[in-house]
């Protein structure tokens, strides 16, 4: 593996937003966790963490139970931690929630990693050597998990990963305000410390064919993701900035990213929102986010949302880009349109309609694009059978192909995309490969 | 209190010592110092017990340990501190002056020398000299002086108890307060000692011996003296279930209660709440010492103006209405009606689905909380789908608890481990059976209380299935 990247430019102010809890926080919080019985919040949780008992081993300073208990059903506990919407899951169902404040579950867990990891201890070992190959490609959430899983189970694992670090999202695609790059290579370093081979700047497809994996490997995981931001289709498209690679840039060369001062986002998911305070805590004077439906439509989690209003981010709802103008190469304004919301859509939200004779011109000197990602194009690579553009798997996570397995953003054909459904997708993938290898002796 | 005012009378007189309100600072380093208890009457304390004065001591450093639990700080505390180490001139002086400042308030010394009858007449004529209001004996304090045959020494021994009594009665001219050590089997043992010796009042508990804990990093025993640890004198919230029994014992027992003797009561007080159950099961008086060496002298305003209000909420004009109120309550096994029944109901609508009685009753008590799902089946824990995830579906599906009552026993285990404030009610439910007690079944039917078989045999005939 590379070196870490050095932070230079801008690291205060992308650096991690959340403090530490001190030991007595984190004791007096858990204190306040009622244990429950078959918990909701370990319900909730897409890796199902045995969250109650965790948390109870913070109380009693049993911080390296604490973090096995997290890591037996979560080997990217360290990311989770920082990035889930814990809103949506674990905190969400948590019974205090109702009347009182919830257990701060992400907080909790963010302590018990930070303890294993500060202190380099290692919780797990390879285990007993099988003999059996398996080649994992992605070293994102979903790939790591798979990985980690395997090699725990004794099968030897060579993960491929196309960028120069592992960590894929995790270390390129969320804001170090929530992750810093460290926390991602911590976990790529632990994956690799379980025996784990991770083969960086290799791409599936250059040089690497699945005739060449069969040969060599008894299985093949695909934790690929998805592919770049789409395009708008709009003149004066080349000057708009795709945002995953504006994050990549804050995250790993931050001192050569370029803000504007005037910066408009296209999109209003999360990635968006990240985008947008990057330009803002990077000093641009005024960013707006444009969305062609309303805040009721838009994709970002309402905490993420209530986060970036108080950034101080404008918005301008109902609204489309339709062209770019610039002078000298140098980006002027974004020209809009009005839009209306008609009847609802294919993906149950009404459908936004252009509001004839209602053009106009957001100035701006830098616009970045948020609007997710394209659709895996593996599936046609390998004439892989489909949902709705995603790779379709059986419940082992198998594909059509016989021994090829996928997992992560690149199958998630129904809910919300997330690091953590990525890592239950890479245990569950492992587990189904282990018996596979298993049976066949 | 401009525009407020409470209708009730907090004074007492204590076996003759007058006080605006039953709150006195137990003798323990609070009231160490002239300069402290002048403090202490400021705050509106309406008596202190003086540090003990006594023979000379020597102390030493980590001297109160604490046992925290839960994110809660000082359960409990516990001392090795000994009397005061400050010269006898220098306490009986300042107890002068305190009293000649505070006429209206009780100013009790507490004293502790060598068992020796000259030596004891001393003492109390000394400390009458200063003007103070009363005499507390130190027969309790089970560190470091105990191990010089003084404290609990004196206390554990009902015969020295009434010895040393006798002694100072022989001289004393102000009330008499016996203090009891409860490390003893029998608390009223020493009491009717003080009885018998003609002493005034009584007063407990004093600390329990205890040690807090050890070190997990050294295996040195917490506090650490030096790297050396042993048993001190343990007190606070945590004794206080241990002193009101004491507290009941005297005044159910036909010698002590019988003699009317007041009894000063301590041992956990740190509410107004705590200091009323302690007047309902007897005591005159009231003393505080951990709760004020966590807070302050302060906490006696919330004392009085809780004890206050909640005496005009029910009546009470005065204390001494209150005092005792609940000890024709007390009882034990043999008088309680076995044909009583009780069982639990949950409020489905104040659950929070936290699952603690379930889990308790289940694995601990008799297996009587069910799961149920919301068309009604019964579900086992545990038991959704690996690939399930969100809040959503873990609020929406989440069974709820219900109590078979036919099988509860009425153990009240989840009553007792349920978070939420009045969610799980104990029902009384009529058992159909009549009223008996294992005393009446020992009198009529000893052979049921001896052997299993005619056990089986009467509960068939009663109707009493155990699940």
């Amino acid at each position: 593996m590379t070196e870490f990247p050095q932070s230079t430019a801008g690291a205060d102010a992308l650096g991690e937003l959340l403090p530490p809890l001190t030991q007595n926080q984190a004791a007096i919080e858990a204190a306040r966790c009622l244990m429950c019985y078959d918990a909701p919040c370990t319900h909730a949780c897409p890796t199902h963490i045995d969250i109650p008992k965790f948390i109870k081993k913070i109380a009693t300073e049993n911080l390296r139970g604490s973090a096995r208990a997290i890591l037996e059903s979560n080997l990217l506990g360290a990311t989770c931690a920082r990035v889930c919407p814990v809103e949506e899951l674990c905190e969400g169902a948590c019974v205090l929630g109702a009347e009182h404040k919830p257990i701060a579950i992400g907080r909790l867990q963010r302590h018990a990693m930070d303890f294993v990891y500060g202190k380099g201890i290692d919780l797990f070992r390879p285990g007993q050597a099988t003999g059996k190959k398996v080649a994992v490609i992605g070293a994102g959430p979903a790939g790591l998990s798979c990985a980690g899983e395997l090699a725990k189970r004794g099968h030897s694992v060579t993960l491929f990963e196309k960028r120069d670090l592992g960590g894929g999202l995790s270390t390129y695609g969320i804001i170090g305000l929530r992750e810093p790059v460290e926390v991602a290579m911590a976990e790529v370093r632990m994956i690799e410390k379980l025996g784990v081979k991770v083969e960086t700047g290799k791409e599936f497809g250059a040089g690497l064919s699945l005739t060449d994996l069969n040969a060599d490997f008894a299985a093949v995981f695909f934790g690929v993701g998805l592919g770049a931001t789409p395009a708008l289709g709009i003149p004066g498209e080349d000057h708009i900035i795709d945002g995953l690679e504006y994050i990549e840039q804050s995250k790993v060369d931050a001192g050569n990213l370029v803000v504007g001062d005037n910066v408009v986002v296209v999109g209003a998911g999360n990635t968006a929102i990240d985008c947008a305070t990057i330009a803002k805590r990077l000093g641009a004077g005024r960013v707006t986010m444009v969305y062609r439906r309303t805040e009721n439509e838009m994709t970002a989690y309402p905490h993420e949302y209530d986060f970036i209003k108080r950034e101080g981010v404008n918005f301008s709802f109902l609204t489309q880009p339709v062209g770019v103008h610039s002078e000298n190469g140098t980006v002027k304004s974004l020209e809009c349109v009005r839009m209306s919301l008609g009847a609802s859509d294919a993906s149950g939200r009404p459908a936004p309609q252009p509001v004839a004779g209602s053009e106009f011109f957001l100035a701006a000197d830098q616009i970045v694009k948020a609007i997710g990602q394209q659709k895996p194009s593996l599936a046609a690579q390998l004439k892989l059978k489909t949902e709705k553009g995603f790779i379709q798997v059986s419940a082992n996570f198998e594909t059509n192909l016989p021994g090829v397995y996928a997992g992560g953003d690149c199958i998630r054909a129904r809910g919300a995309a997330s690091t953590v459904m990525a890592v239950q997708d890479g245990k569950l993938a492992a587990r189904a490969i282990h018996e596979r290898l298993v049976a066949r002796g | 209190m401009k525009g407020w005012w409470h209708v009730a009378d907090l004074s007492i007189d204590f076996a003759g010592i007058g006080s605006p309100n039953p709150f006195w600072l137990a003798s323990a380093p609070p009231s160490n110092s002239g300069m402290q208890v002048h403090r202490a009457f400021e705050a509106g304390w309406g008596g202190a017990v003086w540090k003990t004065i006594g023979a000379p001591v020597l102390n030493v450093s980590n001297r109160y340990g604490a046992w925290h639990y839960g994110g809660q700080k000082m359960l409990a505390i516990n001392n090795v501190e000994l009397i005061s180490d400050r010269p006898l001139e220098v306490n009986l002086r300042e107890i002068a002056e305190v009293k000649r400042a505070w006429p209206d308030r009780a100013v009790v010394v507490s004293a502790m020398v060598e068992s020796k009858p000259e030596i004891w007449h001393d003492i109390i004529r000394r400390i009458q000299d200063t003007g103070a209001d009363g005499i507390e004996l130190n027969y309790g304090c089970p560190h470091g002086m105990s191990e010089r045959g003084m404290g609990s020494a004196v206390g554990q021994v009902p015969e020295y108890c009434e010895q040393i009594t006798r002694w100072v009665m022989e001289v004393a001219k102000i009330p008499v307060i016996v203090k009891l050590t409860p490390n003893i089997s029998d608390i009223v043992m020493p009491a009717r000692a003080a009885v018998a010796a003609g002493a005034n009042a009584v007063s407990l508990i004093n600390t329990l011996n205890s040690i807090i804990g050890v070190d997990l990093d050294t295996l040195e025993i917490t506090p650490n003296i030096g790297g050396k640890g042993g048993h001190g004198g343990y007190a606070g919230p945590a004794v206080k279930p241990i002193a009101l029994n004491m507290l009941a014992a005297l005044g159910r027992d036909a010698v002590v209660g019988g003699s009317k003797m007041p009894i000063s009561g301590m041992g956990g007080i740190s509410t107004w709440r705590d200091a009323a159950e302690f007047l309902l099961l007897g005591a005159g008086s009231l003393q505080v010492c951990t709760a004020v060496m966590h807070y302050g002298f302060r906490i006696v305003e919330d004392l009085c103006d809780g004890l206050s209000n909640w005496m005009d909420e029910k009546g009470f004009a005065k204390i001494s209405d209150v005092v005792g109120g609940s000890l024709n309550r007390v009882s034990d096994f043999n008088h309680f009606d076995l044909s009583f029944r009780a069982v639990a109901r949950i409020d489905q609508g104040k659950c929070i689905r936290c699952n603690l009685c379930y889990v308790a009753c289940n694995d601990t008590a008799h297996q009587c909380i069910d799961l149920i799902a919301k068309d009604g089946s019964l579900v086992e824990p545990q038991s959704y789908d690996i690939q399930a995830n969100g809040k959503d579906e873990a609020v929406n599906s989440r069974p709820s608890v219900h109590v078979r009552e036919a099988d509860c026993v009425g153990c009240r285990l989840c009553f007792n481990v349920c978070p939420v404030e009045d969610c799980i009610h104990m029902i009384e439910e009529p058992s159909g059976r009549p009223p008996v007690t294992w005393g009446q079944l020992t009198e009529s039917q000893r052979e049921v209380t001896e052997d299993w078989e005619k056990m089986k045999k009467y509960r068939e005939k009663m109707g009493i299935e155990i699940h």
